[in-house]
């Protein structure tokens, strides 16, 4: 049984991913930066005094790459834990955070933005608002109506909805400025953190910490939705309500993702499948270990994507090609692991 | 290159454009068929009162040459861009365009509006070779396809000045354009290519958009400076601020009015030479932009502009006169002084 093994080694795993990723994320990127003009940076951070180090390199460390790594770390545990959950509540392995069209939402909001020539902390609340506003259409739709298997009508809802808010942007596509709007909303739909800055950090960290907290608060209970519908009635678990504070959480995680960051997919689908396989299935573990995971993930990416190359590559292209091979190794595998 | 001898001192092709806008014009213009940029022979319409402009750029290359024969703008215009066009001209309706990343007039519409031509500038490779000779058999419209970089501005004037029986004024243009050419790359020619300034061309909000070695989005700037993304070929794509400050440009050039409002105080890109410096300059765009796109001969101006921008020593015109003469000769007008600031300031 998966719930007898202990968790202990599997977080161990988890984290020592995250200290990898950090310190390689720290001390590798375009810009050199050694070892030692880190360490004495952030000391000197810590207590208070300028750094002996050329400003250039201390406004690496503290202004671009320490937020883009925060930010990265925070955006990849977000979607991990987005996913995990719902990956539970419609007991689905194959279900990601955008499965009720939180990223079609946010991926409209965003086009809209650029369309209309907003600034950029526009964009991105205009982004978290349409993820927000796509995820309450699709549920309140789903809700009224009728149905034994609500949950089968709202992922069909979410599909439904999802593909109507893609055929949006790509209206606002067409009728964009072919030199100037364009690439920058094809570039925003690709995904990325290269722009992410000190700013970036408090919008999409208040909004992941809430739902997260949300979502560790309801850890035991999730265990249970997890449980066939019925079954979970008859131990006293109020499905309804429960259903509603689990999809608000994670949509309010994976919209204020993908408003910092673009459109990033399979994170939220493979990370929780990997944390799974090392902690088990008990929420009150998975969801911690996919957080650390997912961060350790995402990193990871991001260091590839900005290191790569003079240019970024998008992280949407490189968590595909990756995820990719993963999830067709899930396919193959899905029916001995998922019970 | 058996010629050489005889147009060293000349351009053939200059020679007889300028015999045609003269003596020959009325014979010339008549001939059966135009050769356009794609090498294809597009048969010369009997009496042209009607293009077609193919995209943006075909439409503003007609406008200089003959406003009075646009059927309409791919993209309606802005009331503020009209201040700077002939307003008749400017205000006429949108009729989409057809070639690009998508057609947004089909070809139905195209005949509905009864051109005696179709003119597509740009790019001259296979797509849009394919493109013009499919939409040629379709309607039977000639559809001309002519070069859009700018050593080719001439040459497409010359070619559309015969195709619509405006010889002579296509002839004027073309050698505006070939003398701004030769005048700019002449006075810098003596500066070794190292020595030149290192331009970070900067797009979008955070700036972090950029056009790679050759992309038709920094044919300006890599006209007559350094490109510092100039080492990886490519169009435009994204890079970080790291990168941009292992590159640390001596000057950045946007055409981002919210970037250029906001770097001064972004502290991570407090540490860039030309932020330092206070070299980050913003591009005027008005009517159409000076250094990027649309990618036509709206870019003739950004070359002046950025010339005296990086070599003010070697510059000595006034930025303002040289602006009120290349909209009079290109756009028609002739803007006030205070249109002039508003243009230079790269406001839109």
């Amino acid at each position: 049984m998966n719930n007898a093994r202990s968790a202990v080694p599997g977080l161990a795993i988890a984290i020592a991913v995250l200290i990898a990723g950090l310190l390689l994320a720290l001390t590798v990127g375009r810009y050199p930066v050694g070892l030692g003009d880190l360490i004495s940076v952030l000391y000197a951070k810590v207590v208070g005094h300028r750094a002996d180090v050329p400003p250039a390199v201390e406004s690496v460390i503290l202004q671009v790459r320490g937020p883009r790594v925060i930010a990265a770390m925070l955006v990849g545990a977000a979607l991990a834990v987005a996913g995990t959950a719902f990956q539970g509540l419609f007991r689905n392995p194959l279900v990601s955070p955008d499965i009720l069209g939180a990223s079609s939402g946010a991926a409209l909001g965003a086009v809209v933005g650029i369309y209309l020539s907003l600034g950029v902390f526009a964009i991105q609340t205009v982004a978290f608002v349409g993820g927000l506003i796509a995820v309450g259409i699709v549920y309140v739709i789903g809700a009224s109506v009728r149905s034994r298997d609500p949950i089968l009508v709202l992922v069909l809802t979410g599909v439904v909805v999802g593909s109507l808010f893609g055929a949006g942007v790509g209206l606002v596509k067409y009728l964009a400025d072919p030199y100037n709007q364009l690439p920058a909303m094809t570039f925003w739909l690709l995904g990325s953190l290269s722009a992410t800055g000190v700013n970036d950090l408090f919008p999409l960290f208040g909004p992941v910490a809430v739902g997260a907290a949300v979502l560790v608060a309801l850890r035991w209970r999730m265990n249970v939705m997890s449980l066939p519908e019925e079954e979970a009635r008859a131990l006293g678990v109020a499905t309804g309500p429960l259903r509603i504070a689990i999809v608000a959480a994670a949509t309010l995680v994976t919209s204020a993702s993908v408003a910092t960051a673009g459109i990033i997919g399979w994170v939220g689908l493979v990370v929780p499948h990997l944390a799974r396989s090392l902690v088990g299935p008990d929420f009150a573990r998975l969801l911690p270990a996919a957080a650390i995971l997912g961060g350790g993930y995402l990193l990871l990416i991001d260091t590839l994507a900005r290191t790569m190359a003079q240019v970024e590559i998008p992280l949407g292209i490189l968590t595909a090609v990756i995820g990719t091979p993963f999830f067709i190794w899930l396919l193959a595998s899905v029916q001995k692991n998922w019970s | 290159m058996r010629h050489d001898g005889w147009c060293g001192l000349i351009d053939r092709r200059t020679l007889i454009a300028g015999l045609s806008a003269t003596v020959l014009a009325p014979r010339h213009a008549r001939a059966a068929t135009v050769t356009d940029a794609a090498g294809r022979a597009v048969p010369v319409p009997a009496n042209v009162t009607r293009v077609f402009p193919a995209g943006p750029p075909a439409a503003i290359l007609l406008y200089t040459l003959a406003p009075d024969l646009l059927i309409g703008w791919p993209r309606a215009n802005r009331p503020e861009e009209c201040a700077y066009m002939l307003p008749e001209i400017c205000t006429r309706p949108e009729v989409g365009r057809i070639t690009g990343r998508g057609n947004t007039a089909n070809l139905e519409t195209v005949l509905a509006f009864r051109p005696d031509l179709i003119l597509d500038i740009g790019s001259t490779s296979g797509t849009f070779v394919s493109l013009a000779d499919r939409v040629q058999e379709q309607t039977h419209i000639p559809y001309a396809l002519l070069d859009g970089r700018f050593d080719a501005i001439a040459k497409a004037y010359r070619s559309l000045g015969e195709l619509i029986g405006r010889a002579e004024d296509a002839e004027k243009l073309a050698r505006y354009t070939e003398d701004t050419l030769k005048t700019i790359l002449g006075r810098i020619d003596s500066i070794a290519t190292d020595a030149r300034p290192r331009v970070y061309y900067a797009r979008g909000p955070k700036g972090l958009a950029t056009g790679l070695g050759g992309s038709i989005n920094v044919e300006t700037i890599e006209l007559i400076s350094r490109n510092v993304a100039g080492d990886t070929p490519g169009g435009l794509a994204n890079v970080s601020i790291e990168q941009i400050l292992v590159w640390n440009p001596d000057v950045i050039v946007t055409i981002d009015q919210e970037f250029a409002a906001t770097v001064r105080n972004d502290p991570s890109w407090a540490s860039v030479k030309a932020v330092r410096d206070n070299r980050v300059h913003l591009s005027p765009k008005m009517p159409f932009g000076w250094v990027d796109f649309p990618p036509s001969v709206n870019r003739l101006m950004g070359l002046w502009w950025l010339a005296k921008l990086l070599y003010p020593e070697r510059f000595s015109e006034d930025l303002r006169g040289l602006t009120q003469d290349f909209y009079f000769r290109f756009y028609h007008v002739t803007p006030t002084a205070a249109q002039i600031d508003h243009v230079l300031a790269g406001r839109d």
